[in-house]
C-alpha cells in the first residue's frame, strides 16, 4: 500500500513528456536580467553600478533583512543597466542587466565537479554558507532556506523530509535531478541532518518516478538514517502539509508550520544547491528548468542560469508552436500565465509550459449545481463553492471564519468543477481582502 | 506565433473533462432500463406520459427563460430533460396528458425557475410537480393501471391499488398480513417488474442497475441511496418483527412505494441534497424515518415524496452544521 494524504486531491493527466530526457546545458546567454526579488521576503539591495565588471558568483545584491536572500552574478560580465522588468507574476521590479563576457565565461561543462562526501563544516558554518550563498526553496515557494533552518530553541525537531514528489503534471526537473545527481543530493541531506542535529530523514517520491526511487534505494542501502518512501500519485502531494501527513501521519496545525510537528521539509533542488554551496563553494546561480508542452518540437530539461530570458529557452526547444495560447511559468495547476517571453528565469522557475488552444481555454462558467466535488477534492477540508459565494458577495469576515486563509491555492477545486466556475480566482480575491481586514484589526 | 491572442488567466490552467452536461446525460442513460420496463408493462401510455412531461418541461423552460425572465436559455444543459423524465416516472401511466403538462409547469416554473434556475432551487422540481398533482387531483393520481395484455392498446379504466395501498387498506379493515399477502405481488415479482404503481417504479432491478451505473460513473455516491433504503428496512423491520401480522416485512417496504426510485434518483439530486458525505447520511436518515412514519402511521400509503421534500428544506441547515473537517484542526496526539 503506497502512502498518501487521506483527504482530497485530484489526479490530472501526468504528461511527463521529458522524464527520460537528460538535463541539457545551453551556452551562457548573451544578456541576463537578474531581478532583486526572487524570494519570499524583503527584496535584495543592489550593490553594483552601471559599467561595473562582475565576476561569476559575485554578490550583486545583498539581503535586505532577515527574511531575504543574497543574489549572485550568474555570469561573468559587465553591468549594462539597472532597469525595471516585468517578472513572472506580472509586476514590475528592479533588475540588474549584465552583458556576458563570453571570453571570461567559465563554462560549467568543462569543470567536472567530483562528488565530495566528507562534510568538513560545522553546523554553524553550514548555516552561514547557506545564508551567504543565496539558497532559497527551489520547489517554487522560494522561501529563504537559512530562515527555515533557523530553529528556535523551544521547537523540537526529529525528522527531515526531502520533497522529491514533483506532483505538478509536465514538470520533470526534480525527477532528472534525482536521477543524475542522486549522490550529491544524499550528501546534501547528510549536511542538513548534521546542521539540524537530526538523525532521521525521509525522501518522499511519487510512484511515477520508480527509477529515481530505485536509484536512491541503491545509494542509501546500509544507511539507516535515510529512508526512501514511495507515494501514491496524487496532486497536491508535494504541498508540504500534505507531504508531512502522507509520510508521518502528522497534521501541521492550522496556521502552523511543519516545525510544530517536529519536521522540516526541503525540496531536492534546494538540497542539491546546499550541497554545491557547502562542498564546492558555489552560490546559487542556476537551476533545472523543464521546458515542455505537447506541441513543442523538442521538450527538454535544461540547466538554466538565473536571469536567462525565457525566449532563449523556447528557442532551444524549436520555438513556440503556431497554435500556442498560453505560456505558463511553472506547472499547469499552480503556474503563472505569462504575457510574453521577455521574462527571465528566476530562482523559482521550475518549468515553462506551452499550452495550445484545446487545453488553454476556460469553459463558460455556469450556476453552481452543488455537486460537492470541490468539497471532496479540497486537501485542506474547505468548501470552495461557499468561499467563492462569500467572496463574490463581499462577506469577507464570514469567509475568514470559514478558513479561507488556510487555502493553499492548489487549484484542485477549479480543476474539477463541472460548471467551470472560477473558484480559485474568487478565493484568492477573498483571501487578499480577508488578510487585509485581519491585519487592520489586530 | 498564431494571430490568436495569448491568454493570461489565473491558475489552474487545465481542467478535468467533467462537465455538468455529462453528469446530467449520465442520469438519462441510467434511467433507460427502467423506461424500457415501463414501456413493456404499460405499453404506449408510458411513452405518451414521458414524452408529454419531457416536451412540456423543455418548452416551459424555454418560454419562461426567453420571454418572461429575458435571460439565457439553458434547455440544453440536461436538467429540464431529467425533471421531465423523473416527473413522468412518478406518475400513474394512465394520467391525462393535460395533467402532466400542469405538473411540468409547476415543476419548472415554480419549483425551479422562480428560485433562480438550476442550482438555486431548494426543492426537487419533479417531486414538487408530482406532489402538486397529488394534492390537486387526488383521484386521477391514484388510479394505477394494471399491466396491459396487449402492449399497444390504450389502457382503459382497469385500475388497481398499489401494494402499499392494499396493505394499508387491509390493515385498516382488520385484515392481517397473512390474508393480505395473497393479493399483493411477491417480493420476486416486485423486484423484476410485475407490480403496480407509478410509471417508473416498476422494476427494482432496472432501477438498481441504473443506480449502480451512476455510482460507478461517480455522478452520485452510495451514501444517500444505501442510507435511505437501509433506514427504511431497519425501521420497518423492527415493527414487522414485533408484530408481523399488522406490519409488512421490510423487503416489501423497500421494493414498493417508489422507495428505490426515490432513493437512487430523487433524493440524490445534486442541487437539493447536502454537499458533504456526513450531511448526506443525515439527510438520508431523515428521509428514511419520515417515509416510514408516513407509511405506517400517516394516512398516505406511501410517503417518500413528502419525506424527500421535507428533508430538502433542511439541507441548508445540514450544510451549515455538517462541514468537512479542516486540515490541521485536530490537536496532535503524539509524535510518531
Amino acid at each position: 500500500m503506497l502512502r498518501t494524504f487521506p483527504k482530497g486531491g485530484v489526479h490530472p493527466p501526468e504528461n511527463k513528456l521529458t522524464s527520460s530526457k537528460p538535463i541539457k546545458r545551453l551556452p551562457a546567454p548573451k544578456v541576463v536580467y537578474v531581478p532583486i526579488s526572487q524570494h519570499i521576503g524583503i527584496p535584495a539591495e543592489i550593490i553594483v553600478d552601471r559599467k561595473d565588471k562582475v565576476e561569476i558568483g559575485q554578490v550583486i545584491a545583498k539581503s535586505g533583512g532577515f527574511v531575504s536572500s543574497n543574489i549572485h552574478a550568474p555570469v561573468a560580465g559587465t553591468v549594462t543597466k539597472l532597469d525595471k522588468i516585468i517578472d513572472t507574476r506580472g509586476y514590475k521590479q528592479q533588475c540588474i542587466v549584465i552583458r556576458t563576457d563570453q571570453k571570461n565565461e567559465t563554462n560549467f561543462e568543462e569543470i567536472e565537479l567530483p562528488l565530495v562526501t566528507e562534510i568538513k563544516l560545522e553546523p554553524q558554518e553550514i548555516l552561514k554558507r547557506i545564508s551567504d550563498f543565496g539558497i532559497v526553496g527551489l520547489g517554487g515557494a522560494t522561501f529563504p532556506s537559512h530562515v527555515k533552518l533557523n530553529i528556535k530553541k523551544d521547537k523540537k525537531l526529529d525528522c527531515l523530509i526531502i520533497n522529491g514528489v514533483e506532483c505538478e503534471p509536465y514538470l520533470t526537473a526534480d525527477h532528472r535531478l534525482m536521477l543524475e545527481k542522486g549522490g550529491e543530493i544524499l550528501v546534501g541531506i547528510r549536511i542538513l541532518m548534521q546542521a539540524l542535529h537530526v538523525d532521521r530523514a525521509i525522501i518522499g517520491i511519487e510512484n511515477n518516478k520508480r527509477d529515481a526511487i530505485e536509484n536512491f534505494k541503491k545509494l542509501t542501502s546500509g544507511d539507516p538514517g535515510i529512508q526512501i518512501a514511495a507515494l501514491k500519485v496524487k496532486y497536491p502531494q508535494g504541498g508540504e502539509k500534505q507531504l508531512v501527513r502522507a509520510l508521518l501521519k502528522r497534521e501541521v496545525p492550522k496556521n502552523g508550520l511543519p516545525l510544530d510537528v517536529g519536521v522540516v521539509v526541503h525540496n531536492v533542488g534546494t538540497v542539491f544547491a546546499i550541497y554545491q554551496a557547502v562542498q564546492h563553494n558555489r552560490p546559487l546561480m542556476e537551476r533545472v528548468v523543464t521546458v515542455t508542452g505537447k506541441k513543442l518540437k523538442d521538450p527538454s530539461n535544461f540547466w538554466a542560469r538565473i536571469g536567462t530570458p525565457i525566449s532563449d529557452l523556447l528557442d532551444a526547444v524549436g520555438g513556440i508552436p503556431e497554435d500556442t495560447r498560453k505560456i505558463v511559468s511553472g506547472g499547469p495547476m499552480m503556474g503563472r500565465a505569462l504575457k510574453n517571453t521577455d521574462v527571465p528565469v528566476t530562482k523559482g522557475t521550475s518549468g515553462i509550459l506551452v499550452i495550445s488552444e484545446d487545453e488553454a481555454s476556460r469553459g463558460e462558467p455556469r450556476n453552481c449545481i452543488r455537486c460537492g466535488e470541490c468539497v471532496d477534492v479540497c486537501p485542506m477540508g474547505l468548501e470552495p463553492h461557499l468561499l467563492m459565494n462569500l467572496s463574490e458577495k463581499g462577506m469577507y469576515e464570514k469567509a475568514a471564519q470559514e478558513d479561507i486563509l488556510t487555502c493553499i491555492e492548489c487549484g484542485s477545486c477549479s480543476y474539477v468543477c463541472p460548471s467551470h466556475r472560477p473558484l480559485l480566482d474568487y478565493i484568492r480575491f477573498g483571501q487578499t481582502i480577508a488578510k487585509q481586514l485581519e491585519s487592520t484589526k489586530g | 506565433m498564431s494571430d490568436q491572442p495569448i491568454i493570461v488567466s489565473a491558475s489552474p490552467h487545465v481542467h478535468s473533462d467533467r462537465t455538468a452536461k455529462k453528469l446530467m446525460y449520465d442520469v438519462v442513460i441510467a434511467l433507460i432500463p427502467a423506461f424500457l420496463v415501463s414501456l413493456y408493462v404499460f405499453g404506449i401510455n408510458a411513452l405518451i406520459v414521458t414524452a408529454a412531461a419531457v416536451i412540456s418541461c423543455l418548452l416551459f423552460e424555454y418560454l419562461i427563460q426567453k420571454h418572461l425572465l429575458k435571460a439565457e436559455v439553458t434547455i440544453g444543459d440536461g436538467s429540464a430533460l431529467i425533471t421531465g423524465i423523473l416527473l413522468a416516472f412518478n406518475l400513474p401511466a394512465g394520467i391525462p396528458v393535460w395533467m402532466v403538462v400542469v405538473g411540468s409547469l409547476v415543476a419548472i416554473g415554480v419549483a425551479k425557475l422562480s428560485f433562480g434556475g438550476v442550482g438555486y432551487n431548494i426543492f426537487n422540481p419533479a417531486l414538487v410537480g408530482r406532489v402538486f398533482l397529488l394534492v390537486s387531483f387526488p383521484v386521477q393520481m391514484t388510479l394505477w393501471p394494471t399491466a396491459v395484455e396487449n402492449n399497444t392498446s390504450v389502457v382503459d379504466a382497469v385500475t388497481g391499488a398499489t401494494t402499499l395501498g392494499l396493505i394499508k387498506e387491509g390493515v385498516q379493515f382488520g385484515e392481517t398480513m397473512s390474508t393480505i399477502s395473497a393479493s399483493i405481488p411477491s417480493a420476486q415479482e416486485m423486484f423484476l417488474g410485475i407490480t403496480s404503481g407509478s410509471l417508473g417504479e416498476m422494476s427494482a432491478l432496472a432501477l438498481i442497475l441504473g443506480g449502480i451505473y451512476l455510482i460507478a460513473r461517480k455522478v452520485i455516491s452510495w451514501h444517500i441511496p444505501v442510507t435511505v433504503l437501509a433506514t427504511i428496512a431497519v425501521m420497518t423491520g423492527v415493527f414487522w418483527w414485533l408484530d408481523p401480522e399488522h406490519y409488512a416485512n421490510p423487503l416489501i417496504h423497500v421494493l414498493s412505494g417508489g422507495a428505490i426510485l426515490g432513493a437512487f434518483y430523487m433524493a440524490t439530486d445534486l442541487v437539493t441534497s447536502p454537499v458533504t458525505k456526513k450531511g448526506m447520511v443525515i439527510f438520508a436518515l431523515g428521509i428514511g424515518v419520515i417515509t416510514v412514519v408516513i407509511r405506517l402511521f400517516g394516512s398516505y400509503p406511501e410517503g417518500i415524496s413528502f419525506a424527500i421534500l421535507i428533508m430538502n428544506a433542511f439541507v441548508p441547515l445540514i450544510n451549515s452544521y455538517f462541514k468537512p473537517r479542516r486540515f490541521g484542526s485536530r490537536i496532535k496526539a503524539k509524535i510518531m
